[in-house]
């Protein structure tokens, strides 16, 4: 028999469908797969009994000819999403103990269209962190092995607990791209502030797609910030990642920010021609000093798009430089009022204190890691009064031309946009926990532009370093155009072939 | 603009984050390397630009005012560290 967990997401919804496999195999494999793969720390939650019971269920609803369209299929969970009586801790010590007794929107779609849930996936601190480093649950390791290491070193460094030298997998969503870059699931759900989702996909060689901001529905998801986050997955094909996204979005009342357009047949998008389609290659996105591998690899992409029949034209996105600078305002700004609901009282941790000030700043200091406590402060001072005005309101009008820059690309005929995913492969876990903060945000600059406007970014696998490792990269589409990018992004897939990490070293 | 140590305590204070002593030089670095990235935006001409409120054209959705949810008091407190009577207990807050 062939090993199950080697399907992908699409391949394994047909055999399931023709009968020749079951749920439960399928299931079981994966959760053996996340048993053998514990060293990688990619899960911080197995619910391997509720899995198997949900396999059944829908193994019964298979043999009867009926089924949604994800039934059966084992899928992780970014640790974000509230999921009912599951742990649920956007991997932060502040929400200890917390059992939601609700469930998102993103995940209970999941569930109602047949998907099988294995657990909780790992994940930087409320999702602020571009290595999976801030998680309170320690780092993640990549499936991708570091340069010239040979498997029984990784073997050993994989065996404690800081994974130093180990490739990281990206962040925030770094448990789900090395569940999925591994084997450990079909795809899994993640989310995006300012490349969470595109990074980490670039790191492992997998497709990941932040949808339009108000494509999927925020509620039940935990906030960072609220303007920018967006729900989304990651999966191993183009295929993969529309099947799951068509299931993940919707309209949902209690999210008033989410979008009652109607969801398309992204799968239906996959494959279809891309010929006569204008593709803009921005000048700006041309950074100095910018690593010769990800030019080539972008040129490359391009020259892949125009052989399938598309245009190549460079466009400018004049505010392109000012995009993460304005964001590192905006984000914490929204993150310093989302997170203070985190106050000993209602949920998680609580210091115990005689006095109410004193126990919310024990709580907090206690709760909140490094990483967190910084933005949360950032966020605070531009807020506050005297310098809301310098601050906060002229990274908001900056936004607003970040947006018109795109707008204006899109109105002179560009149907897509090709940029670079990230700045340089995978780096090493430890090796970027410096004094400046401001070296692991540079990670993001050319995701974050991308959700200053509320677009959607889908990141594929284009091909390997000169070190072996993955590089993607990013189309960017006009607002709930995403079926463009699936096309585009088959179009890449297709030319560059899959990426596939070594054989389970970590096994 | 930079922070000196007495604006450190000041914001932590009102993110309501304990900090100590000895951790306040180290957070005025890191806070003064964040705030001197993001002094670039000082160049831009933002004369006239309104400052973006909803990234997406979109009317808000209104509904009908009727109570939708509620009577669920034990699932709210279901996660709270301490309650006593259907209530979040915290120390005194009034003399």
């Amino acid at each position: 028999m062939t090993d199950l967990t080697s399907l992908t997401l699409a391949e394994a919804r047909d055999q399931l469908k023709s009968r020749a496999i079951s749920s439960r195999d399928l299931t079981t494999a994966h959760l053996d797969a996340i048993e053998r793969g514990k060293g990688l720390n990619a899960y911080v939650t197995v619910t391997a009994e509720k899995a198997l019971s949900m396999a059944e269920a829908s193994d019964a609803r298979l043999a009867k000819g009926e089924g949604g369209p994800l039934q059966g299929l084992p899928i992780g969970i970014k640790d974000l999403y509230a999921t009912e009586g599951v742990h649920t801790q956007a991997c932060s010590h502040i929400l200890d103990g917390f059992k939601p007794t609700y469930e998102s929107t993103v995940t209970a779609n999941l569930w109602r269209d047949g998907a099988v849930m294995l657990g909780k996936l790992n994940m930087d601190e409320f999702a602020m962190g571009s290595s999976n480093e801030t998680s309170f649950y320690g780092p993640v390791a990549s499936p991708w092995l570091p340069p010239n290491w040979s498997r029984e070193q990784a073997r050993a460094a994989l065996a404690d607990a800081g994974k130093r030298g180990l490739l990281a997998p990206g962040g925030s969503s770094g448990g789900s791209s090395a569940a999925v870059a591994a084997h450990l699931c079909l795809a899994a759900t993640a989310s995006d502030t300012g490349g969470s989702i595109r990074q980490p996909a670039a790191f492992t060689g997998i497709v990941g797609i932040k949808p339009t901001y108000g494509r999927c529905s925020r509620w039940g998801m935990v906030a960072f910030a609220s303007s920018l986050d967006q729900a989304g997955p990651l999966a191993r094909t183009v295929r993969d990642a529309a099947i799951m996204l068509r299931s993940m979005a919707g309209p949902d009342p209690k999210d008033s920010t989410c979008s009652t357009e109607p969801v398309p047949d992204y799968e239906a998008a996959v494959g279809r021609s891309v010929k006569g389609l204008t593709i803009g290659v921005p000048k700006e996105y041309r950074l100095d000093g910018m690593n010769p591998e990800i030019e080539t690899l972008w040129a490359k992409g391009a020259e892949w798009l125009r052989a399938a029949g598309a245009n190549i034209v460079e466009v400018s996105l004049p505010h392109t430089r000012h995009a993460l600078p304005a964001y590192y305002i905006v984000a914490p700004a929204e993150a310093s009022s989302n997170l203070a609901r985190y106050d000993g009282v209602r949920y998680g941790l609580r210091e115990p204190s005689a006095d109410i000030v004193d126990l919310y700043e024990k709580t907090r200091a206690r709760g909140f890691g490094a990483e967190v406590r910084r933005r949360l402060m950032i966020g605070t001072y531009v807020l506050s009064a005297g310098y809301y005005d310098a601050y906060y309101l002229r990274a908001q009008k900056i936004r607003t031309l970040i947006k018109r820059d795109f707008e204006v690309a899109f109105q002179n005929g560009v149907d897509a946009i090709l940029t670079p995913a990230t700045p340089s492969a995978a780096f090493a876990i430890g090796e970027k926990v410096s004094a400046d903060p401001v070296e692991m945000y540079l990670n993001d600059v050319f995701t974050v532009t991308v959700n200053m406007a509320g677009l959607p970014g889908l990141v594929t696998p284009a091909g390997l370093s000169a070190d072996g490792l993955p590089l993607g990269l990013q189309l960017i589409g006009r607002p709930f155009d995403e079926e463009t990018l699936f096309a585009l992004g088959e179009t890449i897939e297709q030319a560059a072939g899959r990426l596939t990490p070594p054989e389970p070293w970590w096994a | 603009m930079s922070v000196d140590l007495a604006a450190v305590r000041r914001i932590a204070h009102l993110a309501r984050i304990g900090v100590s002593e000895a951790e306040t030089p180290h957070l005025q670095d890191e806070i003064n390397a964040i705030l001197k990235f993001v002094e670039a935006l000082n160049e831009v001409d933002v004369e006239g630009v309104e400052p973006m409120t909803s990234v997406t054209p979109m009317r808000l959705p209104m509904r009908d005012d009727v109570v939708t949810d509620g009577e669920i008091a034990g699932k709210v407190l279901a996660n709270a560290p301490l309650t006593e009577d259907g209530f979040f207990l915290v120390p005194k807050v009034i003399e």
